[in-house]
């Protein structure tokens, strides 16, 4: 018999359920006073260096309904492609830059808005530079485990069209639900369908 | 960094369990789309042990008013957060959500018979130490029945939410107690497709933790994705 394999099997997901604002978002959802302010609000400051772009979207189930109970986290690279992290060995990352954001969702609505600054390219590990993106991560009640996927600007033919992750897939159709459409002066809109012809490309990384 | 090792996403829960209805309209139809983590998803989000509040990890006292505590049994909840290889995550942010002890969550859509109670909001978090340590004082939730099947309820539990060291590590799941009958009755458990994976979801009663005259304790251990490593990599992490 061979050496046992002594790796730990990662937690199981669950879903987040209906109730998932008090616990990530609890001054949106109304409990006040535990913390100062919900984390992920604001992922830049006045000193942020770059483009402001403000990122609005809705998440629809599969009759087109909008989820209300979701929770939307965000998480992208600085103006020059640099990520706030301890990983990040490339240079120095805009310190005035958080990177990260979380959204409740409007209440009446549910359509989030992150305001933050364009990102910049990041490298890909085969060397290549990949477009300009934000990486999405969407729970709710009803969904088991989170979904990833990321976004991409519709204003950025060129570096799309050498994206190492656009262009691997195959139904190249599908494309348009990774791309955010340019709506006003720096609004970019990123609807995410969970279903249906429209369905958003998720991703198992 | 040479990525992180694969989800193995049979473990997982699937996207449709019908039996969880809620699912049915709520989970994607097409294949995922697979590729080796990048730097987008190899970073993330840090949380420093000084942004916490006295009282974040004490749900007992954190929306009770002066002088007063939440009614419930008072546990204590610890653990460590571990990656695949067995190694402690320091620095993970672990959020927690949870039902009072009659089983309702303080929540303007909740519509539970069962009333609020005035001392507990039902939130709290705490960042792990070195070794991936954590721990919280709670009081224990009650089950509660949810609209899903005509007599659906819940086992008590706990919500967990945790940021390891890379938005590949996100994890949300819950947290069960040992000895709950309701556990394998639970449609939301049984998303997932095996006992052993239900298992390692189901806190322990831990006596040696307990505080005497105080609390009982129950341990839980997450094991977030970890990221392999070889010494082939032309450069290792932290070096």
């Amino acid at each position: 018999m061979a050496q046992a394999l002594t790796y730990l099997k990662e937690s199981a997901s669950q879903t987040a359920g209906p109730y998932v604002h008090i616990g990530c978002t609890p001054n949106f959802s109304g409990i006040e006073g535990i913390y100062p302010n919900d984390l992920g609000q604001a992922l830049i400051n006045d000193a942020t260096l770059g483009d402001r772009i403000a990122i609005k979207g809705t998440v629809f189930d599969g009759t087109g309904t909008p989820l209300k109970d979701a929770l939307i986290e965000i998480w992208h690279a600085d103006a020059q492609g640099l990520y706030p992290s301890a990983k990040e060995t490339r240079g120095t990352p805009d310190p005035n830059f958080v990177g990260w954001g979380r959204s409740p969702g409007d209440m009446a609505t549910g359509e989030f808005t992150f305001e933050t600054v364009k990102p910049g390219r990041v490298p890909h590990r085969d060397g290549g530079l990949m477009a300009p993106h934000v990486t999405f991560w969407i729970v709710a009640r009803g969904i088991n485990i989170g979904l990833h996927t990321r976004m991409y600007f519709a204003d950025e033919p060129d570096a799309n069209a050498e994206d190492p992750i656009l262009t691997r897939i195959e139904h190249q159709n599908r494309v348009p639900t990774l791309l955010a459409t340019p709506e006003g002066k720096g609004v970019y809109r990123f609807d995410i369908h969970l279903q249906g012809d429209s369905e958003t490309i998720f991703f198992d990384i | 960094m040479s990525g992180y090792i694969a989800r193995d996403r049979a473990w997982h829960p699937p996207a449709l369990t019908p039996g969880y209805k809620t699912s049915v309209a709520r989970s994607p139809t097409r294949a995922l789309l697979s590729f080796a983590t990048t730097m987008s998803e190899e970073t993330g989000p840090m949380f420093g042990h000084d942004m916490l509040g006295p009282q974040d990890g004490d749900l007992i006292h954190n929306y009770a008013a002066a002088g007063q505590s939440a009614i419930g049994p008072r546990i204590v909840v610890h653990g460590r957060v571990l990656d695949e290889a067995g190694r402690g995550v320091p620095g993970a942010m672990v959020e927690v959500w949870q039902a009072n002890a009659g089983g309702r969550y303080r929540h303007k859509k909740e519509g539970y018979i069962a009333p609020l109670a005035p001392n507990f909001g039902g939130c709290g978090r705490v960042i792990t130490g070195e070794d991936g340590g954590y721990e919280f004082r709670t009081i224990q939730p009650g089950p509660y029945p949810w609209p899903n099947g005509p007599n659906d309820w819940r086992p008590a539990h706990i919500h967990f939410s945790v940021f390891g060291h890379a938005f590949a590590q996100r994890l949300i799941t819950q947290m069960y107690f040992e000895g709950d009958p309701l556990i394998p009755l639970c449609p939301i458990v049984r998303t997932i497709p095996s006992d052993a994976a239900i298992d390692r979801l189901t806190a322990a009663l831990d006596m040696n933790a307990t505080i005497p005259m105080d609390a009982r304790a129950y341990k839980f251990d997450i094991v977030l994705r970890g990221a392999r490593q070889t010494l082939f990599e032309n450069r290792m992490e932290g070096v």
